[in-house]
């Protein structure tokens, strides 16, 4: 039953062959016997699970069901959750009993799911690895001595290791690709504006983006499908109807011009990913998909443009967390100023504040021009070069990570060498287009992921494309060694 | 551009951060790494380029000012460390 895909369950159940209360027993069985080897969910909410399981029994004997009632899924935990702790897993909000619901939660909640946690990450998002977490590191079921990823990397891990069949994850520089690439799952990050930012605990509020998680496409497809829409409650949504992303995943390739850009095929490509890419580029091909080789000039910038405009819009979104409102307050503060700073300075980890402080230093006085301004007109240049590359081909292809999951702690002393890895996922966020990771390969016994890359609102084309490699090949399928399911 | 101690804990200030002294070097050290990578921006020609903030060049959406909430005071005021009547509390800043 574990290695069902969402869309498998969505049968099973719709025919009877079992119930939405056994189905949510059987994932929480399973998480409590096999999470503390990975640690991907920081609560289990056992009894919200068995209620909306049941009201989903119930709404199904009365006929009255959508596509995902009755299914599981669990939430990245920056995304509200009504009387759920909503951490971000941050020691800051480890107290933090959210009074409302995300409209994605909402959304989902509406759509008849049941949730059964809330997923380990790097806090407040910040990071590619899950080391950064206040609840201790996510490890990944391909090799527990291995990363999952970040900062998505227990929505990666849970879905990899079968503890969940979806899951909601954001992304503001890579943060639902990279894991999802590490992991051998498929990851949707949506154009920016298509899913409603509402409850979900800042990090880039111009990166942001929330997104599926799943084992395929059309798991994909399925969720995006209650995700997506327009929300007057985030400012920036964009005001666009909903559509079926399910309706087109069945097109055919042929004729698919897909774009290489040279620049992701460089020296610092490990060679076993750079091997996967080709021979899934190569089954594209075969689909009728003709390739060739394209330019993004910039790509290199995206690195020291992205960790300008992410911690500076970081800084001024962290702000809110003083010690006042809601969150952690430090111990017999003398003034205001004390709380303040030490209320922040402990309730914050490490990279968290190295983030606020350069974004702090990039905004102050006498050097908004040299940095903030500077980096914002890279990031044009950046969208610059996909719109023209986008203007000739339907889609771009290339490695959504330099290499595959690394082991902990190699990276986790140098902040520089970790910002590379995003290096092919952080420009969609600059340029805010949408992009899908789909396992393509495995080298050393370890999955690679490939990136797709659309235009702007092109998500049905992404999961369309990535669906039909996933009917050709069976990357998605495979199983990490040991794994029981 | 190198950044010292000092510098260090005006930027920690500004951002109302408590570090401690013993960490201050860790610190610099990383965000001098951080601030040498983002310096490869800066042999890049940008003149003319219009900085970009939003992805689509879209335009803050406005509303009519009319009350659409309601009062949700005490759902609010559950999570704070500290309210009385109705208010957040915080040491004295006034003698």
């Amino acid at each position: 039953m574990f290695d069902k895909t969402l869309a498998e369950l969505a049968q099973g159940l719709e025919r009877g062959d079992f119930s939405s209360t056994e189905l949510t027993q059987a994932y929480l069985q399973r998480i409590n016997a096999l999470d503390s080897q990975y640690n991907s969910f920081i609560t289990v909410t056992e009894e919200q699970a068995l209620a909306q399981a049941k009201a989903a029994d119930e709404a199904r004997a009365t006929g009255n069901t959508g596509a995902l009632c009755g299914l599981p899924i669990a939430h990245k935990d920056l995304f509200c959750t009504q009387g759920v702790r909503t951490s971000s897993a941050s020691k800051m909000l480890d107290n933090f009993i959210s009074p409302y619901d995300a409209t994605i939660v909402s959304r989902l909640k509406n759509a008849g799911t049941v949730t059964l946690g809330k997923l380990n990450m790097d806090e407040f998002a910040m990071g590619s690895s899950n080391e950064s977490s206040f609840y201790g590191p996510v490890r990944n079921p391909w090799g527990t001595d291995r990363v999952p990823g970040g900062s998505s990397g227990g929505s990666a891990a849970a879905v990899a290791a079968r503890l969940t069949p979806a899951a909601t994850g954001s992304d503001t520089g890579g943060s639902i690709r990279q894991p999802a690439a590490l992991c051998g799952i498929t990851g949707l990050k949506p154009t920016y504006g298509r899913v409603s930012r509402y409850g979900m605990i800042a990090f880039a509020s111009s990166l942001d983006q929330a997104g599926p998680m799943a084992r395929t496409a059309e798991d994909c497809a399925m969720v995006l499908n209650a995700m997506a829409g327009f929300d007057p409650m985030d400012s920036t949504s964009a005001e666009r109807d909903s559509e079926d992303y399910t309706a087109g995943l069945n097109q055919p390739l042929a004729g698919l011009k897909i774009g290489l850009p040279k620049e992701y095929f460089s020296a610092a490509l490990d060679a076993g990913v750079a091997e996967q890419v080709r021979n899934a580029v190569a089954e594209f091909e075969k689909l009728g998909a003709s390739v060739k080789e394209v330019s993004l000039p910039n790509t290199e910038l995206c690195i020291p443009a992205y960790y300008i405009l992410a911690p500076a819009e970081a800084s001024s979104n962290l702000s809110r967390f003083d010690g006042v409102r809601y969150g952690y307050r430090c111990e017999n503060p003398v003034d205001l100023e004390d709380l303040y700073k030490r209320s922040r300075g402990e309730g914050f980890g490490t990279e968290v504040k190295r983030r606020i402080m350069v974004g702090a230093y990039a905004l102050s006085a006498g050097y908004y021009d040299a940095y903030y301004n500077k980096a914002q007109q890279i990031r044009r240049m950046i969208q610059q070069d996909f719109v023209a590359v986008l203007n000739d081909v339907d889609v771009i292809m290339g490695p959504t990570t330099p290499q595959t999951a690394f082991k902990l702690g190699e990276k986790s002393s140098d902040p520089v060498s970790m910002y590379m890895e995003d290096i092919f996922t952080l420009s969609l966020n600059l340029a805010g287009l949408p992009g899908i990771s789909i396992p393509c390969g495995q080298t050393n016994g370890l999955p690679v992921g490939l990136q797709i890359i659309g235009n702007y609102f092109a998500e049905s084309k992404l999961l369309n494309v990535a669906h039909q490699f996933q009917q050709a090949t069976d990357w998605h399928k495979q199983t990490p060694a040991g794994l029981e399911v | 551009m190198s950044l010292d101690r000092s510098d260090v804990e005006q930027i920690a200030h500004l951002a109302r951060l408590q570090i401690d002294a013993a960490d201050i070097d860790s610190y610099s050290q990383a965000l001098n790494s951080i601030l040498n990578l983002v310096d490869q921006m800066q042999a890049t020609n940008t003149e003319g380029v219009e900085p970009l903030a939003h992805p689509l060049d879209a335009v803050q959406r406005l509303r009519a000012d009319e009350v659409s909430e309601t009062n949700q005071r005490e759902a609010l005021q559950a999570v704070a460390p500290a309210t009385e009547n109705g208010l957040f509390l915080v040491p004295k800043v006034i003698e």
